[in-house]
């Protein structure tokens, strides 16, 4: 099972990597207002003919 | 199918190349025409795909169906099947609807448009490269990365170019805020890319021919690792992507709780890397790497019923809609068989129950409600949703036709699967079952023959999965070529001039 030095390095090194993009998202204030976030993809100005999101 | 054909040549053909509309004072020009090119290709591999599905299960039930032809034989076509369907099918949605996406969340056109149209023709290469190599022969034999090195090399250039550009768009993003869709189809794009290069290290031994760079039971390792995260992040993270948004599009109501949506994705994540044991219970696999497999995949079923929760709960207060729309029936649906799979999954990899459920039909039951019922009622729904905004309308050309697919499609699955759950249980009792003398009570051959009939139950539920999909071709079809009504064709070029 030598393998596991690959495998357990390397998926601990990905744990890190999730972990520094989560503080990343929570520093730069991704997730400061969640309920508007919701509301947000309706707000796409998309509302003519060719794109008629909220029809 | 001249017209797909006509409609993929085509760069500018059609009302839908572009779609325009106003952010604020600046105008934005979304681009399309990769989206729609997608979006075709995969209704096209979603019929050849199926088709093959079909073959091969009639093969099971009929063997003469390989017609002694070794470009026929199951071995072969099988793998063709699977490929066709995740990575033609499933993978042209998947770049459809996130390139679609990640331009209206971000409110920008996508980052280096010649890139994303190398990653159509680029993917389109290699489906085209898997359909004649599988046939004749060529493959590594690790499952779901069958694929030989040279169209390894090709994978692996079509996804940088892939994350270059949904990165890309991401980072000149109008909208502060990354949508919770994207982020699990970045999540999605990141993992595929390592997986893919780390199980397919391989070395070559001349042109479509290679070893693997491992051996023995870290190979098996490997491959697990890699085709369990397959599962999780091609089949799972990449589709919840389209859930999270087409889902509330189409409802017309933002999801249920957004706050969970966010632990939706980081628990599933965090969670999903070290399922694979599970795929190798009872092998000369430690078996505390067994037990690591089968803790991490129970720990799965949270996560994935709080997101299963999330997208059905989006309806609370608007259930009367799923009585009337049926791409709300093809996405809500696709949720319940999501719920289901990811509860029947963790039962299996109990080492208990998969000791019973281990190489019988089961697996393939259940793979298939997680494919057909998840994977293809999602995707279904979403290019549903998205097909007719390419070409500038507000529906498909037949709504009622839509209908009539989710219930053949629907009916399908449950033979399909009901099929299977009864075949697997009794393939495992009877393998196990011993006289009082310690000798086994049957035969291997004596439970293929009490499998026959069904087999045969799921080829026809797996023909009317295929109807289905080529009612949908048909619908797509006249959808492309029906003309948009005047008003709506007027108005793209008075908002691109």
């Amino acid at each position: 099972m030598e393998i596991v030095y690959l495998l357990v390095p390397l998926s601990v090194v990905l744990a890190l990597l999730i972990i520094g993009i989560f503080a990343w998202a929570l520093k730069s204030g991704q997730f400061e207002d969640l309920e508007r976030e919701g509301q947000r993809i309706f707000e796409d100005r998309a509302s003519g003919p060719i794109d008629p999101d909220q029809d | 199918m001249a017209a797909t054909a006509q409609a993929l040549g085509g760069g500018t053909a059609g009302a839908g190349a572009s779609s325009a509309h106003t952010a604020g004072t600046q105008a934005v020009t979304y681009n399309d025409t990769v989206v729609r090119n997608f979006a075709l290709a995969a209704v096209l591999w979603g019929v050849v795909g199926m088709l093959v599905g079909v073959w091969i299960a009639a093969q099971l039930a009929w063997p003469q169906l390989n017609f002694d032809l070794p470009w026929l034989h199951f071995g072969r076509l099988r793998p063709l099947h699977t490929n066709a369907v995740i990575f033609a099918f499933g993978g042209c949605a998947l770049f459809a609807t996130s390139y679609y996406v990640v331009q209206r969340t971000c409110q920008v056109p996508l980052f280096a448009p010649k890139l994303a149209s190398f990653t159509f023709w680029g993917w389109q290469a290699v489906i085209v490269a898997a359909a004649i190599s599988l046939p004749l022969g060529f493959t590594t034999g690790k499952e779901y990365a069958e694929l030989e090195w040279p169209i390894d090399i090709l994978i692996t250039l079509v996804w940088v170019a892939y994350a270059v550009v949904f990165f890309g768009t991401i980072g000149v993003r109008r909208v502060k805020h990354i949508y919770v869709a994207n982020w699990f189809y970045g999540g999605f794009i990141l993992a595929v890319a390592l997986l893919h290069v780390v199980n397919s290290a391989e070395v070559p031994a001349g042109f479509m021919k290679s070893y693997s760079a491992y051996a023995g039971v870290q190979d098996a390792m490997v491959q697990w690792w890699y085709g369990h995260n397959a599962v999780g992040f091609f089949l799972t993270a990449g589709f919840l992507g389209m859930m999270y948004y087409f889902i509330p599009k189409q409802a017309g109501r933002p999801v249920y709780s957004y706050r969970l949506s966010i632990v939706h994705f980081w628990a599933l994540i965090f969670t999903y890397m070290w399922a694979g044991p599970h795929h190798l219970h009872y092998t000369a696999l430690p078996d505390w790497a067994q037990s690591v497999g089968m803790l991490f995949s129970l720990i799965l079923l949270a996560p994935s019923w709080g997101g299963m929760i999330n997208g059905i709960m989006t309806l609370s207060g608007a259930w009367h809609k799923l009585r009337t729309d049926p791409i709300l029936k093809f996405l809500i649906v696709a949720l319940s068989f999501y719920g289901m799979s990811t509860f029947e999954g963790p039962m299996m990899s109990i080492k208990t129950v998969n000791a019973l459920s281990h190489y019988t039909d089961w697996t393939i039951g259940h793979v298939h409600s997680g494919a057909l019922g998840w994977v293809g009622l999602i995707t279904m729904g979403s290019l549903y949703y998205l097909i007719p905004r390419m070409y500038g309308k507000t529906e498909m050309f037949s709504v009622q036709a839509i209908t009539l697919h989710f219930w053949i499609a629907t009916i399908g699955i449950v033979l399909y699967i009901a099929a299977m759950w009864i075949a697997g249980v009794m393939q495992g009792l009877m393998w196990r079952a011993v006289n009082p003398d310690g000798t086994l009570t049957y035969t291997f051959v004596e439970s293929v023959k009490a499998t026959y009939p069904f087999y045969v139950i799921r080829v026809l539920g797996g023909l009317l999965y295929l109807s289905g999909m080529l009612l949908m071709g048909w619908n797509v079809v006249m959808t492309a070529i029906t003309p948009a009504r005047a008003s709506a064709a007027a108005i793209p070029a008075a908002a691109r001039a």
